[in-house]
């Protein structure tokens, strides 16, 4: 049995919303593979719950009318790894939630779970960065969307309004079109494992392959929330593929990255692994972009 | 707050069954208590072990951490449900015996929920791809190596194809 007060069942969007306003106090829970083991080891004993757990309308990837992948909020990782609209536009997407926890974990856990969470470390999280993924919430004025960076306050804090859940995670098509990405976890052990570091990043190469158009590079757990970095992709941007190109953009995300010491990795060894890990990200979108490393 | 209940029905090995159920409860609770379905173990119950493993319409979850409530309307199979009727053991579980794939058996009824799943999937995996479908569970004793074995040697029978170990 879990120490529970009360649990509050939504399965439309507009009874979830109803049953914010009605108890302000109540967390929600989508998959509850954070919530319920918060809740386990008592961190979050005693509360109210609002499950929205049964909303099936909040599940499934689709084109919208702008041709934005959008994903529902309570798609489950799962899903996303195996669903053909994500491995078509955003596959790197698909392989970095493949490395979330699990496949049990992955079967029950979901996006909109791993981004309200606010944690850095969410695999899901740099990749979504890096697409400028937007948030779209829903309450009782209706629907708000925000870019993802503005939705990460502060660690373990989003911009979710008192009467809003999450209802979708957005991929614009100016973010995927000719677009390909490569994502990189850091950790300890292969599964059930939180990220040291985790780097995203994509590139959109030129016709003739031979200039990068456009490359964002986005981290996870290099700051209390993910975040791109402005001087590496300054670098990439316009540039010609190269092996001395991928060292100076990786050299240059040391100016934008601001990892901590923990006692999962020093400052030190965090900023280390970043060069590295840009470095084959780039390296290994590029190939993925039909480009070369000269 | 007094205790809050909520009625549940749900298939459960391919028998439809419904009980009033504490909202508080979590699946494996529901599936031992009120179904004395005793293979959903409890291990760690915070979704690390993967010992309360269950299948939820065709996919594998780990019940501690599935609230019961959520299984309303759902298709819950566990291992009970692997037995034929004349008491048979299934091919998975046979191969579990053959490769002494089990110790102290607690991990096992886990671990054969989720082969089932791989299994069905009908998909002929590479050796690195089935150690990350299989890496959601801990065993503390046999080593993962038997297991490892009677996952694939399952699975390469399926396909009708011999063994390359």
């Amino acid at each position: 049995m879990y120490d529970m007060k009360a649990l509050y069942e939504a399965s439309s969007v507009e009874e979830a919303v109803a049953l914010r306003v009605a108890h302000p106090e109540a967390q929600i829970i989508a998959g509850g593979s954070d919530v319920l083991v918060q809740m386990r080891e008592g961190r979050r004993a005693g509360k109210e719950l609002i499950s929205i757990y049964g909303i099936d309308a909040l599940r499934g990837v689709s084109l919208d009318a702008e041709e934005a992948l959008r994903i529902g909020s309570l798609t489950s990782f799962s899903h996303i790894t195996r669903d053909p609209l994500i491995q078509k536009y955003c596959n790197v997407l698909g392989e970095a939630v493949d490395q979330v926890g699990s496949p049990q974990i992955r079967n029950i856990g979901t996006i909109g779970g791993n981004t309200c969470n606010g944690v850095t470390s969410a695999d899901s999280a740099s990749t979504l960065h890096a697409y400028e993924a937007i948030v779209e919430l829903t309450g009782q004025n209706g629907v708000r969307r925000l870019p993802i960076k503005d939705f990460y306050i502060k660690a373990g804090q989003v911009d979710i309004k008192p009467d809003e859940i999450q209802t979708a995670i957005l991929i614009p098509k100016a973010s995927w079109e000719n677009t390909f990405g490569h994502y990189i976890k850091y950790g300890l052990r292969n599964a059930m494992e939180i990220a040291t570091l985790g780097c995203s990043v994509n590139v959109r190469l030129s016709a003739d392959k031979r200039t990068i158009e456009r490359c964002r590079i986005a981290y996870g757990v290099a700051g209390p929330v993910p975040m791109r970095c402005p001087s590496a992709e300054a670098a990439a941007n316009g540039a010609a593929p190269s092996k001395a190109l991928a060292e100076r953009f990786a050299r240059a995300v040391i100016d934008d990255i601001n990892p901590r010491d923990s006692w999962r990795a020093s400052k030190a060894f965090r900023q280390h692994i970043a060069v590295e890990m840009a470095k084959r990200a780039l390296t290994r979108a590029v190939e993925l972009a039909g480009g070369e490393m000269a | 707050m007094s205790a809050q209940y909520k009625l549940v029905h749900c298939t459960i090995n391919g028998k439809e069954v419904e009980k009033m159920v504490d909202v508080r409860a979590s699946l494996t609770d529901m599936l031992r208590n009120d179904y004395h379905l005793t293979s959903v173990k409890k291990g760690c119950e915070v979704g690390e072990c993967g010992a309360c493993n269950v299948l939820i319409n065709g996919e594998a979850f780990n019940s501690c951490i599935y609230l019961a409530v959520w299984a309303e309307g759902k298709d819950i199979r566990t291992l009970e449900g692997l037995l034929s009727p004349d008491g048979e053991l299934s091919d998975i579980q046979k191969a579990f015996v053959e490769e002494t794939a089990i110790q102290c058996g607690f991990c096992t009824p886990g671990f054969i929920m989720t082969a089932v799943e791989i299994l069905e999937t009908g998909k002929l995996y590479t050796d690195e791809e089935l150690r990350k479908l299989l890496s959601g569970h801990l065993c503390r004793c046999t080593g993962y190596e038997n297991i490892f074995r009677a996952v694939k040697k399952t699975m390469y029978r399926r396909h009708g194809k011999a063994i390359d170990f």
